[in-house]
């Protein structure tokens, strides 16, 4: 009995620092952001309650357009990212001469700090003289210069291409071994009853992805609903908003014009959405490894 | 042996469309990076011109001379980029080495439980939780110091760190712990001298992706817990001049490149340990 006391309490002092660490960055911050939320807090130094004033205006407000747009983008983002990263971890799977050189390639826009890449993309968009315009102009495919991101619908979708890029890698290198874990007998077993790759692939390797396949695309999405670097230094959310998600909308409000409580209300609503997003998660996961072991 | 080599062999037609199909997706991530490179090469003239031009005429390396006059800070940024990341790595392995410890030996009312909401860290990003965390260093009196940074920044990379590291203790023998116990060791001693040790590899490889986490998200706490140039990370100081009317696109990328020669050089001698490592903390065991 002693024992396991002494256990007990030798465990808990060993959680307890990285425990009282995120409750004081983490969960604090979360509490407080509610509190906030119901009170007109700026830079002012009286702050007073005001109920469900916040709300009511960012619901009053075009917020619905911002939460539509907000899903929109992720949807396209992650859709994206799941096709090009399975097409990826299926070529990268293949046994051929330089595969090992080609997984190293991969990793690049996962590895290098996200805003350098983003600069990159930054001049590929460029109106006058960026790569993608230029190239296009070259082809003939386009008559003039078309800036990127002056226009809201290429804006719109530039920001998803950036951020499909720095996704990619961890998709595609989460699926690959995931292929990977796939016993080979099955596919021994198929080949010698004269399967084709195609077949083998259609009926052993999707079928065996599609938990893992589950589980990046619902880690992607929360991972691309809290984007925030990609759009705000390409766009800052313009032109005209256009870019303009729940995230940038909530940093302008409570960083750019300093009304902390309208911005907490914006969070609030963001994280109720990120909290349905981890339920979900959790569920799955849970469903997905509980159908495994049986 | 013979089997699988058989299974693998390939028509002509199937490499023909394997390696294209990998020179469209590779093309796909390098594109910004040969793009990059070749701009940091031409001088500023040819890169204002039409029609675009792919291939840098009469290039040169002039841009990563001129940068270091032009961005004067340029080596304090990579230099706080290194520090910073550098103690954020320390301070998560002090945390996360105990706790994953924990997580993988005791099983204990909750520790289920608790390590789940460890996980749902990960799904609050910092932008969310902005407001209250720039109230809080505040109140600590830190904002523009390099603890406004390093604070938030190590809450957000322990969750990934703990499932990780306790991933990998798990696979260690239980035996060796109650082994230790039955010769009288302590717990403590156990931990310091059995298990420590043996999790070394563990241990390395969490500190290289906390580090490789830390390197590459340096933006939004520094962009908005600090004002001074001197503590800023290479990415928000760069930023400031990307934010300009007037670009100096080849000094950019030349800088952008040097920033990310580190990264780059990790990829290539650690690879191995980082694929393991950053999927590892997206399986769920």
């Amino acid at each position: 009995m002693s024992v396991r006391r002494s256990t007990f309490i030798f465990a808990w002092i060993l959680l307890l620092p990285a425990l009282l660490y995120v409750l004081v960055i983490v969960a604090y911050p979360l509490l407080d952001t509610f509190i906030l939320s119901f009170t007109d807090a700026s830079l002012k130094k009286t702050t007073k309650w005001v109920g469900t004033v916040n709300y009511d205006k960012i619901f009053n407000s075009t917020f619905a357009e911002v939460i539509i747009r907000t899903f929109v983008w992720t949807f396209f983002s992650v859709s994206i990212k799941m096709i090009i990263g399975t097409f990826g971890a299926v070529m990268l799977n293949a046994a051929v001469p330089g595969r090992a050189l080609f997984r190293i390639l991969t990793m690049p826009p996962w590895i290098v700090p996200m805003a350098i890449g983003i600069f990159m993309w930054g001049w590929m968009y460029n109106g006058q003289f960026g790569m993608i315009s230029g190239m296009l102009q070259n082809l003939g495919l386009v008559d003039g210069p078309i800036a990127f991101l002056a226009h809201g619908s290429t804006a719109f979708w530039a920001t998803i291409i950036t951020d499909v890029w720095i996704g990619v890698p961890l998709v595609t290198l989460y699926l690959l071994a995931s292929i990977q874990a796939i016993p080979q007998d099955l596919y021994e077993a198929a080949w010698t009853d004269g399967a084709g790759r195609f077949y083998r692939f259609r009926r052993i390797t999707l079928p065996l992805l599609v938990p893992a396949m589950i589980t990046m695309s619902m880690l992607s999405l929360i991972a691309t609903f809290n984007s925030f670097d990609i759009i705000w230094i390409l766009t800052q959310g313009g032109p005209n908003g256009d870019t303009t998600t729940m995230i940038i909308d909530t940093y302008r409000t409570a960083i750019g014009s300093k009304k902390y409580g309208e911005g907490a209300a914006r969070a609030v609503v963001i994280c109720i959405f990120l909290s349905i997003f981890c339920l979900l998660y959790f569920r799955v996961t849970h469903r997905l490894a509980s159908g495994e072991s049986r | 042996m013979s089997q699988p080599a058989l299974i693998n062999r390939y028509r002509w037609y199937e490499l023909v469309g394997i390696y294209a199909g990998i020179f469209v997706f590779l093309s796909f991530i390098l594109a910004p990076f040969v793009e990059g490179f070749l701009v940091s090469l031409k001088p500023l003239s040819l890169l204002f011109s039409s029609p675009y031009r792919f291939w840098p005429e009469n290039g040169s390396f002039a841009a990563y001379r001129t940068m270091w006059v032009s961005v004067p800070g340029f080596a304090r940024y990579i230099f706080n980029s290194f520090f910073i990341s550098i103690i954020v790595t320390t301070v998560v392995l002090a945390l996360v080495v105990p706790a994953a410890y924990a997580f993988a030996r005791f099983r204990f009312r909750g520790s289920g439980a608790l390590l789940a909401a460890f996980l749902a860290v990960n799904m609050f990003s910092g932008a969310v939780l902005l407001i209250p965390l720039f109230r809080l260093m505040r109140s600590f009196g830190v904002l523009n110091t390099y603890f406004a940074m390093i604070v938030p920044g190590v809450a957000f990379l322990i969750p990934s760190a703990i499932w990780l590291l306790r991933t990998y203790m798990m696979r260690i023998p239980r035996e060796l712990d109650e082994a230790a116990f039955v010769d009288g060791a302590s717990h403590f001693y156990t931990l310091r001298r059995v298990i420590l040790p043996i999790a070394m590899p563990g241990i390395t490889v969490v500190a290289i992706t906390t580090f490789i986490g830390s390197y590459a998200q340096q933006f939004i706490f520094a962009l908005t817990f600090n004002s001074k140039t001197e503590y800023m990370p290479l990415p928000v100081g760069l930023f400031a001049y990307f934010g300009r009317q007037e670009v100096v696109w080849n000094e950019l990328m030349a800088a952008s490149f040097v920033g990310i020669a580190p990264a780059v050089i990790v990829i290539f001698f650690l690879q191995r340990y980082l694929v393991s490592g950053l999927t590892a903390g997206a399986v769920k065991q």
